[in-house]
Order: structure tokens, then C-alpha cells, then sequence
């Protein structure tokens, strides 16, 4: 299949809490467990048992890009993601500063700035994640997936409104 | 590494603190978690200490696995002497509270003495400090937690914490982590209460690496795979733990009204299909949350859907909360199942000792042993949902007589109300036993009656035993690593091959408890799961520690020793009814009135029961009284005990 068009869609509503995410994210990436090496972070609100995922979103007109004074973040096509070029990063983390998720990271046991690249084409927060609050799909396929979800609750409601009447 | 993970000697008194590593010949025999708990414990501690103390040392811990690439690593061990029982206090739980820990440097703690004022324990990347808690003293566990995130201003520090029950020494109050998990049983909130320990709070941001990275992760996916496919936890996952209930019931397997029924009748409104439609209409679509790495996802979310506490929110209910507040009480509302459970995550309070407790002296009540005059009034029969929840206060806050004195416990409760009320206790060592009956199940009845830290089902139950499974089945299962040829039984009513069932199983279960592994990834609910054969790989991959499937067998059995070891020195007799190995006499004379054909009918029978209590200490190399023989010590390394290495 062709991955070009390929992103991580979240599902926030599925998302059970538990950080496999992030655990496999830092092994994969560092061969460490250590959530503060992980491109994803599981962001909750435990007293209303809300759990959102956050992770790089891949911008096509990317914060992190446009700011690095050092012309190291670029974007790869055939990957569909922001990659930085560490042989020109400076680590000033301009770009850890302006990303309005906060998904580029700054690690400061190796003193660089991280953030996630799709396991080139083969996401392991996507593999493990059994529940499927975290998806890999084609970019066009996102908007009808979350219509069909839309739709779906209205479809609830009017089923229960239907039975109501019966 | 996991490996370098260290062990804090804090002591609450002087304020010293003492950080110290721990030696891979001690990670050898003892690995960690639980095990090396055990072993703390008995050197640490000093025969006939005071359990609330300053003496009594409060153990806190991960599994050597905790945080690793494995499945489901989120569970806290904590360990002391019982303010509960006089004997080994110990309780488990999942949350994400030891893998923050081991993030910040520490496998083990071993806390000692006593605060001069309510404080709490900081700990952050190697760092440990003690901190004032004046003004967390007397909140619930979740405001106490949000409360120390806000003072540390990071939302990221996971703690756990104590109660009120903790704080008013409640026998059975306990430690908590997050909304609802719970290290329940043996009283270790009332340990911390006693120290003015109102919490212990972690934040790391140090690496485990990973022996080998590539293949952890491999074989976690392998391993995720074959947890996720197993039916048991498909059904965990979507209905929670409440999913046992419908088959037990139907079955008569539940205490109800203490003990006078085996099932409970009439109580469409908390069968696990509607609590799932009140977490349905009340959280939505997709309730379920997990701990930390596991994929089983068993607990459920939901408000309190109508009463005086409506629209709270809580997670579980638990199976455990269905007895507590529905079948032992007789209560039968999904309100009160709810409300109560959420009442004691708040409050810090055992829900099984709880529920069980308020049970029997619903029926002390209705026998007359107690009477309204010594509940202030309170009308405390079976059935009445309004005067279970006021006891639920009353017992944290020991309000009036009758609760001040379930708040000490079972039998120094019966000590009081006096004349019969101590046959009427469904306990053994001193904790009240699970909502579930054993009279149609002798296996069952065994592993409470011998489980080290009193009555209980996460010790040493061969729950599979009531599956009927195929003799070559329970074969292949119970004859590895250690090789068995001896009877088996598929037929759950028998005696034959039992005792040996329970030792496979009391060792299995320790194997979990000191990787730091929940018991629902293994041979507990679903015979197909991991166990000894697939422990050293997941242990080589992220450790690089090698072991055989028979070297861990032989450490979960040293380990079982040593709080065999523990339980003898502080009193423990083969028959004692308080301190022993024995179940109540309602077990042999009362047999089940309701149930299923093979249910109706049955009690233990009091001379076969014996006799597979001798086959089980054989088993574990014990003499008749219960004693470890010279040569078990010998061969377990344990005749040196306490041998003070660490």
C-alpha cells in the first residue's frame, strides 16, 4: 500500500488510559521505558475519567518549521511528516516553544529536541494499541471515519427517540 | 536499568534517610516485589511488634519487572505487620503509582518510625524529601492527591495515599492510587495513619533501559496478543470484574446475608449487564479505563446515577462491591452498589472487610446478640440500603459503638458484642473472607483457610477449578515446571489432588507478585495465560537476568516461606480459629441452601478438609503443626533467616 498520505489519527473517546503508548514509543525510539522519551503523552482529566492522547500532528504549514532559525525541521513527503535534520539543529528549541500541542520535545538526558516520525510508515503507539483510540489511515479517510462516528450518535438518539414513541 | 533500581530506608522519626542498592544475589532469591517485601519484613521487623507502631515497618514496593516492556507492570506491593490480624499484612494494587517510583530511582522503601506532625514523602529522580501534610490531614484519597499535584504544581506526580479510615486507625483501612485502585486488604492505610504518613508521592523521569529493546518488544506484542485473545479478558474488558457475578450466582457460589445463602436472589439491578448500562448512560460508549500498560482495560467508569450523591464520578464497581454492598447486606439497589463503592474509595476502606463486617452484624442484629440500642438506633437487618451506607461513615469515622468496634476488626469486634457473635464471623486470621462461598468448592475452601494473609482469593485460589476442565488439561497446567503425577480432579467437589492444586497456585501467584505483573495476565481467571514457562524470556529480554522456569518456582516458593516464616513467628497454629489455618464451623455444618444441583446441599467435610490440609503442608515441605522442616529451610537457603543482608 502506498503510504503516503498515511497520519495518526486519535481517537480520544477510546483512549483507556493506560500508556502502552508511551512506553513502547520510548523502547522503540531510545530502547529505554521512559515516558519523558515518548513522542506521545496521554494528557487526563482522572475525575472525569478523560484521557487524550497528544501527539506531532505533521502540519503542512508547520509552527516548528517556519521558526528554526537553522533550517533544520523540513517536511517529508513520501513519510507525510516534519523531520528535524540533527546534523543542523543547534538546540535552541525555538521550535519546542511555538508547537501549539507541545509535541516537539526537549530530552535532557541526550541534550536534543525529539519528536515523533511515524516509525517510518509503521507506528508502534498504532500496533499496540488494542482499543484503536490510536489509527494510522489515509489522510482522506479521516474526515469520513469522524463523520460516520457523528453520525452514528445521531443515529443513537434517534433510535432511542423511535423507541420512545413505539 | 531495572537492576540499578534502589532501595530508601526512610525513618519517619529522625528523618534520616538511607538509599542503598540492591544486590543482584538478593534479586536472585528473592527477585523483588512482594518477595523481597517478604524478606524485608522478617529482617526489619521485631517478633510481637506493635502494628501501629513506630516499629512496625511499612514496606513499599514495584516488581523487578515494574515500568519494563512487559504487560501490565502497574502493580504496588505493600507489606507490614496487620493492624487487622497480628500477622503478615500485605495488599496489592494496580495504577501507575510503582512505575513512577521506579521511574524516580526506586524499587523499594522501607519506611520506620513515626512523624512528629502529619507528613508526606517526596520522591523525584533519586531525591527523597519529607514534607509537611497539616493540611492534607483529614481529606478523601482523591483530593489529597489532586491536592499534592497543585502544591508540587505538576500534574504528573502519581501518590499513594491513606484516608480518613487511614487516619482513625481503622483496622482495615486502606492505601489507594488514582479514583479507585486499591491495596485493600490487611489494614496498610491504618499503618500509615499510625505513622502520620498521609501519602507517598513519586515523579521520574529516569531511563530503565531495556536489556533488549528489539525482542521486549517482540515478545510483548506476542505476549498482548495472547492476553487480549483469551475470552476472560474480552469479557473483563467490556463488563469489568462485576462479568463473575452472573455465573457465580446462578451457580450459588455468593454469600448472601452473611453467610446464611449461597446465592442472592432477585437482584436484576446489579448484574454486571446493568451496571454496564448505567456506566453506558452515564459516561458513554466507551467506559473502560486501564493501568498502566495493560491492555485488559477491567475498569469501568461511571457516575452515580441518582440519590444523595448523584452525578459523582468513581470507577469500578468491582465484583468485590457487588458482595459487599449487594449480596452480603442483602441489598439489591445498583445505587447503593455504587454509592457504596464510591463511599470507601473515597474514605480509604477495605470494601470486602467492610461489607462482610456490616453483614454480620446485620445478623448478630437480627439474632438479637446486638440490638438497637447499641447501634444508636440505627434498624441494621439485612435489606435496609440506608443503614449499610450510614455504617460505611460511621465505621470510618467510629461513630457509636457498634461501628467504633467493627472498625477494630472482626474478632476484636466479637470480643465485645460478647456471647455467640465470634461463630457468626466468616473469617480467617482475623480478615473477613471475600462475598464468596466454598462450601460446594473444597479447593476453594483450602486456599482461604491457608492463604498467608487470611482469608482471601488472590493468594493461592485455583479458580480454573470450577471450569471442569479435562483431566490431561489440568495435567498440562499443574505439572509444569515442577513435574506432578499424583490425582487430579476435573470435578470441583472433590477433595483428591486439590492441596496440590492450591500450592501450584500460591506459587504462581507470588511468581506475578515479585515480577510486579497483575494476576489477570496469569493462570488465575483464564487457564490459557502466561505463567513459569514464559516468565524467563520477558524477564531475560528486559533485564537480561537468566533464569529457568524451576529457579522461579523455587523463589516463589522461598518466598511463600518466608511469610510462612512471618506468620509463625507472631502466632500462627495450625487450628487456632483466630490465628490459624482454619476455616469457621458454618463451612461443615450449615450446608448450602440454594444453587445449582451439584451446590444444593453440600458443606466441607470436616475430616477430608484435614486431610488435604496435611497434603498441602506436605507439599510445601511443612511438618504437621504447620512448621517448616529442618530440610525445607535447607533446601529454600532459609536456614539462616533473618539473615539481615539487606
Amino acid at each position: 500500500m502506498d503510504k503516503k498520505d498515511k497520519v495518526l489519527m486519535i481517537n480520544p473517546e477510546k483512549c483507556t488510559g493506560c500508556r502502552l503508548c508511551e512506553l513502547v514509543c520510548a523502547v522503540k525510539h531510545d530502547g529505554s521505558s521512559n515516558p519523558t522519551r515518548s513522542r506521545i503523552r496521554v494528557m487526563k482529566w482522572e475525575m472525569d475519567g478523560v484521557y487524550i492522547p497528544m501527539a506531532c500532528q505533521q502540519c503542512q504549514d508547520a509552527p516548528c518549521m517556519a521558526v528554526c532559525p537553522a533550517n533544520a525541521i523540513s517536511r517529508n513527503d513520501e513519510l507525510n511528516r516534519i523531520e528535524v535534520d540533527y546534523d543542523k539543529c543547534i538546540g535552541c528549541r525555538s521550535c519546542v516553544a511555538v508547537c501549539p500541542f507541545g509535541a516537539m520535545g526537549f530530552n535532557s538526558i541526550d541534550r536534543r529536541v525529539f519528536k515523533c516520525d511515524l516509525c517510518d510508515g509503521d507506528p508502534q503507539c498504532v500496533r499496540f494499541c488494542e482499543v484503536q483510540a490510536l489509527e494510522y489511515v489515509e489522510a482522506d479517510d479521516v474526515a469520513i471515519l469522524k463523520k460516520h462516528q457523528a453520525a452514528s450518535k445521531l443515529h443513537a438518539t434517534s433510535q432511542k427517540v423511535a423507541l420512545k414513541d413505539a | 536499568m531495572a537492576l540499578n533500581r534502589k532501595i530508601a530506608y526512610i525513618n519517619l522519626t529522625t528523618g534520616e534517610i538511607e538509599i542503598k542498592p540492591i544486590p543482584l544475589d538478593i534479586r536472585k532469591k528473592f527477585l523483588g516485589g512482594r518477595g523481597l517485601d517478604a524478606y524485608l519484613l522478617l529482617n526489619h521487623s521485631k517478633k510481637g511488634c506493635d502494628p501501629l507502631g513506630p516499629d512496625n515497618p511499612l514496606i513499599v514496593s514495584g516488581g523487578i519487572l515494574t515500568a519494563t516492556c512487559a504487560s501490565a507492570t502497574a502493580r504496588t506491593h505493600v507489606m507490614a505487620k496487620s493492624p487487622l490480624t497480628g500477622l503478615l499484612g500485605s495488599c496489592n494494587m494496580g495504577g501507575f503509582f510503582a512505575p513512577e517510583m521506579a521511574w524516580a530511582g526506586f524499587h523499594h522503601l522501607v519506611i520506620k518510625g513515626k512523624a512528629e506532625k502529619p507528613s508526606y514523602i517526596f520522591i523525584h529522580d533519586g531525591e527523597i524529601e519529607i514534607r509537611s501534610a497539616e493540611h492534607l490531614w483529614g481529606k478523601t484519597t482523591t483530593e489529597t492527591q489532586w491536592a499534592i499535584r497543585d502544591e508540587l504544581n505538576d500534574q504528573e506526580v502519581k501518590s499513594m495515599v491513606c484516608g480518613p479510615a487511614g487516619e482513625n486507625l481503622v483496622a482495615f483501612a486502606n492505601v489507594m492510587t488514582g479514583i479507585k485502585n486499591a491495596g485493600g486488604r490487611t489494614g496498610m492505610g491504618a499503618v500509615m495513619g499510625s505513622k502520620n504518613l498521609k501519602a507517598i508521592a513519586c515523579r521520574g523521569t529516569m531511563d530503565i533501559k531495556i536489556a533488549h529493546p528489539v525482542e521486549a518488544l517482540e515478545y510483548n506484542k506476542r505476549f498482548i496478543d495472547q492476553i487480549t485473545s483469551a475470552k476472560v479478558n474480552k469479557t473483563q474488558g467490556t463488563l469489568g470484574t462485576p462479568f463473575i457475578w452472573g455465573a457465580t450466582n446462578s451457580w450459588g457460589g455468593l454469600r448472601t446475608r452473611n453467610f446464611q445463602y449461597n446465592q442472592c436472589e432477585y437482584a436484576d439491578d446489579i448484574e454486571p449487564e446493568r451496571l454496564d448500562e448505567i456506566c453506558e448512560e452515564t459516561v458513554g460508549p466507551y467506559h473502560m479505563s486501564g493501568c498502566f500498560g495493560c491492555q485488559v482495560h477491567c475498569r469501568a467508569q461511571y457516575r452515580i446515577p441518582s440519590g444523595p450523591y448523584k452525578g459523582a464520578y468513581d470507577e469500578g464497581p468491582e465484583y468485590t462491591s457487588q458482595g459487599a454492598f449487594g449480596a452480603e447486606p442483602d441489598c439489591k439497589s445498583a445505587e447503593t452498589v455504587l454509592t457504596g463503592n464510591h463511599l470507601v474509595d473515597q474514605f480509604g476502606m477495605d470494601n470486602l472487610e467492610v461489607g462482610s463486617l456490616i453483614a454480620w452484624a446485620m445478623e448478630l442484629y437480627e439474632e438479637g446478640i446486638i440490638t438497637s440500642k447499641d447501634t444508636d438506633g440505627l434498624d441494621l437487618r439485612f435489606g435496609n440500603d440506608e443503614a449499610l451506607l450510614e455504617m460505611v461513615e460511621r465505621i470510618c469515622y467510629r461513630r457509636g459503638k457498634v461501628a467504633d468496634a467493627l472498625a477494630s476488626g472482626g474478632i476484636q469486634a466479637s470480643k465485645i458484642f460478647g456471647k455467640n457473635s465470634f461463630d457468626y464471623l466468616i473469617q480467617v486470621k482475623g480478615m473477613s473472607n471475600l462475598h464468596s462461598d466454598e462450601r460446594a468448592t473444597p479447593a476453594l475452601a483450602l486456599n482461604i483457610a491457608t492463604s498467608s494473609r487470611g482469608s482471601d482469593h488472590l493468594r493461592s485460589r485455583p479458580a480454573i477449578d470450577l471450569y471442569h476442565l479435562p483431566e490431561n488439561v489440568l495435567r498440562r497446567i499443574y505439572s509444569t515446571p515442577i513435574p506432578y503425577d499424583g490425582p487430579l480432579s476435573s470435578e470441583h467437589t472433590e477433595y483428591i489432588g486439590k492441596a496440590w492444586q492450591v500450592f501450584w497456585q500460591e506459587n504462581c501467584y507470588m511468581g506475578v507478585d515479585c515480577l510486579g505483573i497483575c494476576k489477570y495476565h496469569t493462570t488465575f481467571l483464564g487457564a490459557t495465560l502466561p505463567n513459569f514457562e514464559d516468565w524467563p524470556k520477558v524477564l531475560y529480554y528486559n533485564t537480561g537476568l537468566e533464569f529457568t522456569p524451576e529457579e522461579l518456582w523455587e523463589i516463589s516458593e522461598r518466598c511463600n516461606m518466608l511469610e510462612r516464616l512471618f506468620n509463625l513467628r507472631e502466632g500462627l497454629k495450625r487450628d487456632d480459629l483466630e490465628k490459624g489455618d482454619m476455616i469457621n464451623h458454618r463451612y461443615f455444618d450449615e450446608p448450602c441452601l440454594r444453587g445449582a444441583p451439584d451446590v444444593v446441599g453440600t458443606s466441607i467435610d470436616r475430616e477430608k478438609f484435614v486431610k488435604m490440609i496435611d497434603e498441602f503442608y506436605e507439599h510445601k515441605g511443612l511438618d504437621k503443626q504447620g512448621r517448616p522442616k529442618k530440610e525445607t529451610l535447607k533446601r529454600l537457603g532459609l536456614e539462616n533467616e533473618p539473615s539481615h543482608l539487606l
